[in-house]
Order: C-alpha cells, then sequence, then structure tokens
C-alpha cells in the first residue's frame, strides 16, 4: 500500500484538532443548561454523530446505484466503508441518548418512535456486515451490499423525520416538536456556536475515516487476489 | 428551578465517545498492519515460486 497522500495526512491532523475545539466548546464555552445541568453538554456530540451516521447511510445507498449502475467495485469498497464508519458514529449516537435519557427522562431506554428507529437502523447495518461475510463470491457480495445498502438507506430518513411527524417524548431542538416532548431547550447563541462547530468538526472526522477506510478496502482487495494467485 | 447535578452522567457520555472512536482508530490501524504483514508474505512467496518456475 503506498504512504498516505499529503492531503489525507493534513487531513488527519485537522481532524484530530477540530475535535479538541468541539470537545472545549461543548465542555468549556458553551453555558451549562438551567434545568438538565451539565449532561445537555452531550447533545452536541449526539447531534454530530447522528448527522454523520445518518449521512454515511445515505452516501452507502448512493454508492450502492452507482456499483448497480456502473459495475465498478471501487463503489463497493466506497459503500462498506460508509456503512462501517456510521455504523460506529450512530453507536455513539444512540449511546449518548441513552446516557441523557437517564436523567432527563429517568429511564435508560424506552420504546419510542425516535429510539426505536435509531435501534432499527443500527441493527439493519449490523446485519449488513453479518450477511456480507456469509457470502464468498465478491461481484455476488457487492451485488447484495448494493440492495441492502439501497433499501437500509430509507431508515436514515424515517429515523429523521419521525420525531417530526409522530407523538414522540424525544425533544426536537430545531424545530416545532411534539406536545409530549421532555427534555427540550432553547439554544442560546453560545450554544448555537457549539452546535455548528460540532457538526462541522464530526463531518471532517467523518472524512478522514472514510477516507482511511477506503485505503483499507483497496489493501484488502490487493491481498485477497494475491491469495488467489498463490493458491493458483 | 434548582439546576441537576448531572455531571456523572456527562463524564459518562464524554468518555464513551471517546474510547468507542479510539477502539476503532486503533482496529482499523491493527487491520492495516496485519494486512501490510500479508501482502509482503505474500509478494515473497509468489517470487520465491516464481524462481522455482
Amino acid at each position: 500500500m503506498t504512504q498516505r497522500p499529503l492531503t489525507l495526512q493534513i487531513l488527519d491532523y485537522v481532524s484530530i484538532l477540530v475535535l479538541a475545539i468541539s470537545t472545549y466548546l461543548a465542555l468549556v464555552f458553551a453555558p451549562t443548561e438551567a434545568v438538565m445541568g451539565n449532561v445537555q453538554r452531550v447533545f452536541y456530540f449526539h447531534i454530530g454523530t447522528a448527522w454523520v451516521g445518518l449521512l454515511g447511510f445515505v452516501i452507502a445507498a448512493i454508492a450502492g446505484i452507482a456499483y448497480l449502475v456502473s459495475k465498478n467495485m471501487a463503489w463497493d469498497r466506497f459503500g462498506v466503508a460508509a456503512v462501517e464508519v456510521s455504523t460506529v458514529f450512530f453507536f455513539i449516537t444512540i449511546a449518548l441518548g441513552s446516557i441523557w435519557a437517564r436523567p432527563a427522562w429517568n429511564t435508560w431506554w424506552t420504546w419510542d418512535p425516535r429510539l426505536t428507529t435509531a435501534a432499527v437502523t443500527e441493527l439493519i447495518y449490523i446485519a449488513y456486515f453479518m450477511l456480507r461475510a456469509g457470502i464468498e463470491d465478491p461481484e455476488k457480495r457487492a451485488r447484495f451490499g448494493a440492495v441492502y445498502s439501497l433499501l437500509g438507506g430509507l431508515s436514515a430518513p424515517i429515523t429523521f423525520m419521525v420525531i417530526r411527524l409522530f407523538r414522540t417524548i424525544h425533544p426536537v431542538v430545531i424545530g416545532s416538536q411534539s406536545a409530549e416532548a421532555q427534555g427540550g431547550f432553547s439554544m442560546t447563541a453560545d450554544m448555537k456556536v457549539a452546535f455548528f462547530f460540532a457538526l462541522f468538526a464530526f463531518t471532517v472526522i467523518f472524512v478522514d475515516m472514510l477516507w482511511h477506510r477506503i485505503r483499507l478496502g483497496s489493501l484488502q482487495e490487493k491481498v485477497e487476489e494475491l491469495k488467489l494467485n498463490a493458491s493458483m | 428551578m434548582e439546576t441537576a447535578n448531572t455531571t456523572n452522567y456527562m463524564t459518562l457520555g464524554f468518555a464513551l465517545t471517546f474510547v468507542v472512536m479510539g477502539f476503532y482508530v486503533l482496529s482499523m490501524y491493527l487491520r492495516n498492519r496485519n494486512l501490510k504483514r500479508d501482502m509482503l508474505t505474500l509478494e515473497e512467496l509468489q517470487k520465491s515460486q516464481l524462481q522455482k518456475k
């Protein structure tokens, strides 16, 4: 595998820097929320990771379409990378939501529409890897992955929209929320700075991790080719 | 209304975020290292096979 390109090396350092700044903004710069206290600070990372999580699932669906049209394996590598990175970020989203819910709702988990759709989305993508691993033929595997991520990608907009369409206790910070919502708050100007910077920071980190994961996929493919040649 | 003391939950949340991200980066590093090792071994094997021929 070739040396990391300079742009990727720079992106690695930028990712660390923006993560540090975002942590500072969330922990120090943003004011303490009057009712919930310090636990509200996880909200910035909760939204940041949710954004890149759902974004990756949509990207994987688009990569799936691109693969089905072009049959180019590069799209498969791209789709797998997007799903893997997003699954990790979306797991963080769910875990942070659960940690926030304990003091805010007095429970770690409840089968609310948003929590349910988020859990289903995460499980869909965990299953994606388990099912892919069972297919030997690379082309069949790629075709399956493309169709699966295309259908699975529908869960991302559903998860995003569910708190805006159904009665739910999950708060909506931007936009109008359900009357049953618990734990909502209005963002001050400083909170908005921390919020939008977290969105930016996690987008940069997502791109960086995605790039690394695509490179890993290429290396994996080369090794598989060499193994095939060696066995002949 | 008095502000709730929820600092422990906040600490847990941030710690979990960094631990999960750290493990993921570590897993990518280890997978990359192992694949590079495999590639070197396979390339050497291929060379020795060619020399025998």
